[in-house]
């Protein structure tokens, strides 16, 4: 009971200024220890972290003999590049590479592009039924891709896509995830603007791409960079459709180098992952702050 | 100019007869199909249509790339329910998808609380955690093979090290799935850690001060204020987690192709191989129907759960 009539809202306003001497007195004498403690735990989380991705790296420049020695030797003796060269002779690494830059580049292009006019129209336009299509474009979030893969497969066959550009990228093309972010975004622009903007003479196409677009800068590259991650590492989809390496992708490529050598050229293979990897790595390293923003935009609305 | 012109509109439109009205809404549906109508037709054919064909594939019994199908009714489901091995599919199923959502938002969210911390060096140690997410899964597979072999790999050297030996990881029944976990815990754990850590920026400075007011310690703030606080947080990794899990498939197809022994096929696993390498598509298709509603009874349970939560936020 008395706890109950001590807590009014004034009472715990008034001490707020104190916390920040009182926490450095407190903090004192146990506080280094555990602060060392802290650093401890950092140390490990990022060992445990970036050591697999290091030993890989690593892997890609050992000689057979480097990599089969024991106890394991930790530093290739010299960077050779035989096991990109050889990697490069067993699959068309350059080919898969191009194909990947390709696809990855109009895919996420494409899905930006159908998911802004399409949150613009579900947003900015009064029609009838726009509750109805957007639950539709909401609930394909919820339908797995592998209810769908064998009637998309037959598709893409009978129309002979397979093996084609195409067969690999229009399936996957429609944006749910980017037109539910979009309008979420859409939604909070000041109305006047546009309102302006229509009074103006500016007509739809106009306001989008002028007013609505630029006003939604982050939120356009967010989706951006996660649509570009996406398709960069999409891998069942490409592997059902593709056996030609003349339209093949790295990470389907990836697996068709382990299935030739087998499991014993494991710098071959490390080699072909760095090339998978690395436009990843360091487009995430030069990013950095516009990735996490990018990744919990759809936190922070569920 | 602009601004004087605006009261001038008002006038002009506010009595608007029918006949204009309804030119309006012609016009707007026109453009509704220009800006919306490609994304919502990809989406009609391309998941809609395939969503209901399943089920309709599940009832027959067709195989990939033949013109003869055969229509059975509900035997595909009776043939997957009286299949002993179905079981323990489900099982793996479970056991993978329970162990690596606990896991990733266990450790997630100790993550979070870590890189909360006002210490030097925390951004490059966000960053860091947070790359194998963005890597492609075939090549974490095949790196954490490597790293996984048992006569050359990273792991068995660190494991002698500390005297114990290591496991026939690919072939030993029980150590293959634990293998899938921890990979899939490696990658995944930065995005968990990304998402609660925005999570926590989200709770306001003097809610802990007036925890800490109150005589809360560290964990206690943590259990009865933090924990809480992020409870809409969890739900949402929850749901996201287990559906992602749920229809994981790179990690186990570059690591084990669902053996040894199909102590790894999870049911993703097994729609592939029952549709692309046995051909038994009308078969698949059930399977991928009895995932289908498990996926919709998690997801409505869930958000059961979430609703009840958010009026913490």
């Amino acid at each position: 009971m008395s706890t109950i009539l001590e807590r009014p809202r004034p009472v715990v306003r008034e001490p707020v200024p104190a916390p920040p001497p009182a926490r450095r007195v407190r903090r004192s004498p146990v506080h280094s220890v555990g602060r060392s403690g802290l650093y401890i735990a950092v140390v490990l989380t990022v060992l445990v972290m970036s050591i697999p991705m290091i030993w890989m790296v690593l892997a890609s420049f050992k000689t057979e003999a480097e990599l089969s020695t024991l106890p394991l030797q930790w530093l290739p003796e010299a960077f050779n590049l035989d096991n990109y060269r050889q990697a490069a002779t067993t699959i068309p690494l350059g080919r898969m590479f191009l194909n990947s830059v390709l696809l990855t580049v109009l895919g996420s292009g494409l899905k930006v592009m159908l998911g802004l006019c399409c949150a613009y129209a579900l947003v900015f336009l009064d029609i009838p039924f726009k509750k109805f299509m957007f639950a539709l474009v909401l609930f394909t979030l919820l339908i797995p891709a592998q209810i769908t893969i064998i009637p998309n497969y037959t598709l893409v066959a009978s129309l002979g896509w397979l093996n084609t550009y195409q067969g690999i990228l229009v399936p996957g093309l429609a944006s749910a995830f980017g037109t539910f972010l979009f309008r979420q975004h859409f939604l909070t622009l000041p109305a006047a603007v546009l309102e302006a903007a229509e009074m103006d003479g500016a007509g739809h196409w106009r306001r989008l791409w002028r007013f609505v677009v630029p006003m939604s800068i982050p939120t356009v590259v967010a989706v951006s960079l996660v649509s570009l991650v996406g398709e960069w590492n999409e891998y069942l989809w490409p592997r059902l459709v593709t056996d030609s390496t003349d339209t093949m992708p790295l990470p389907v490529g990836l697996t068709l180098l382990q299935d030739i050598d087998g499991m014993n050229s494991w710098g071959v293979l490390m080699a072909a992952t760095v090339i998978v990897t690395m436009p990843i790595v360091v487009g995430f390293l030069i990013l950095q702050r516009r990735l996490v923003a990018g990744f919990t935009a759809g936190a922070t609305t569920g | 100019m602009t601004s004087v012109s605006v009261p001038r509109v008002e006038p002009r439109s506010s009595p608007p007869t029918s006949e204009s009205r309804r030119r309006r809404q012609r016009k707007n549906l026109l453009w509704f199909l220009l800006l919306a109508g490609p994304n919502i037709a990809l989406l009609l054919v391309f998941v809609y249509r395939p969503l209901i064909l399943s089920f309709y594939y599940s009832t027959l019994q067709w195989n990939m790339g033949s013109a003869a199908a055969r229509f059975v009714g509900l035997d595909n489901y009776i043939a997957w329910f009286s299949d002993p091995s179905s079981s323990t599919t489900l099982g793996v199923t479970a056991i993978f998808t329970v162990a690596t959502v606990g896991g990733s938002l266990v450790l997630g969210l100790l993550l979070a609380l870590l890189l909360n911390q006002k210490l030097a060096g925390r951004g490059m140690a966000r960053m860091l955690a947070f790359i194998p997410y963005g890597l492609s899964g075939i090549a974490v597979g095949m790196l954490w093979l490597y790293i996984f072999d048992p006569r050359y790999g990273l792991l068995s050297t660190l494991l002698e090290a500390v005297g114990l030996t290591s496991p026939q990881w690919y072939t030993e029944s029980p150590w293959a799935l634990v293998m899938l976990i921890i990979v899939y815990l490696w990658k995944h754990v930065g995005y968990v850690a990304i998402i609660y850590l925005a999570g926590l920026q989200s709770i306001p400075q003097d809610m802990r001060d007036a925890a800490a007011l109150d005589g809360a310690g560290r964990l206690r703030t943590l259990r009865s204020v933090i924990l809480p606080l992020l409870g809409p947080v969890s739900s949402f990794l929850v749901i996201t987690m287990a559906l992602s899990s749920l229809q994981s498939f790179d990690l186990i197809q570059a690591m084990t192709q669902g053996g040894p022994l199909g102590s790894t096929t999870t049911l993703m696993y097994q729609i592939y191989v029952d549709g692309f390498q046995t051909g038994r598509a009308g078969y698949a298709s059930a399977t991928a129907t009895i995932l289908f509603v498990l996926l919709l009874v998690i997801t409505a349970f869930q958000l059961r759960v979430m609703d009840r939560k958010v009026h913490y936020s």
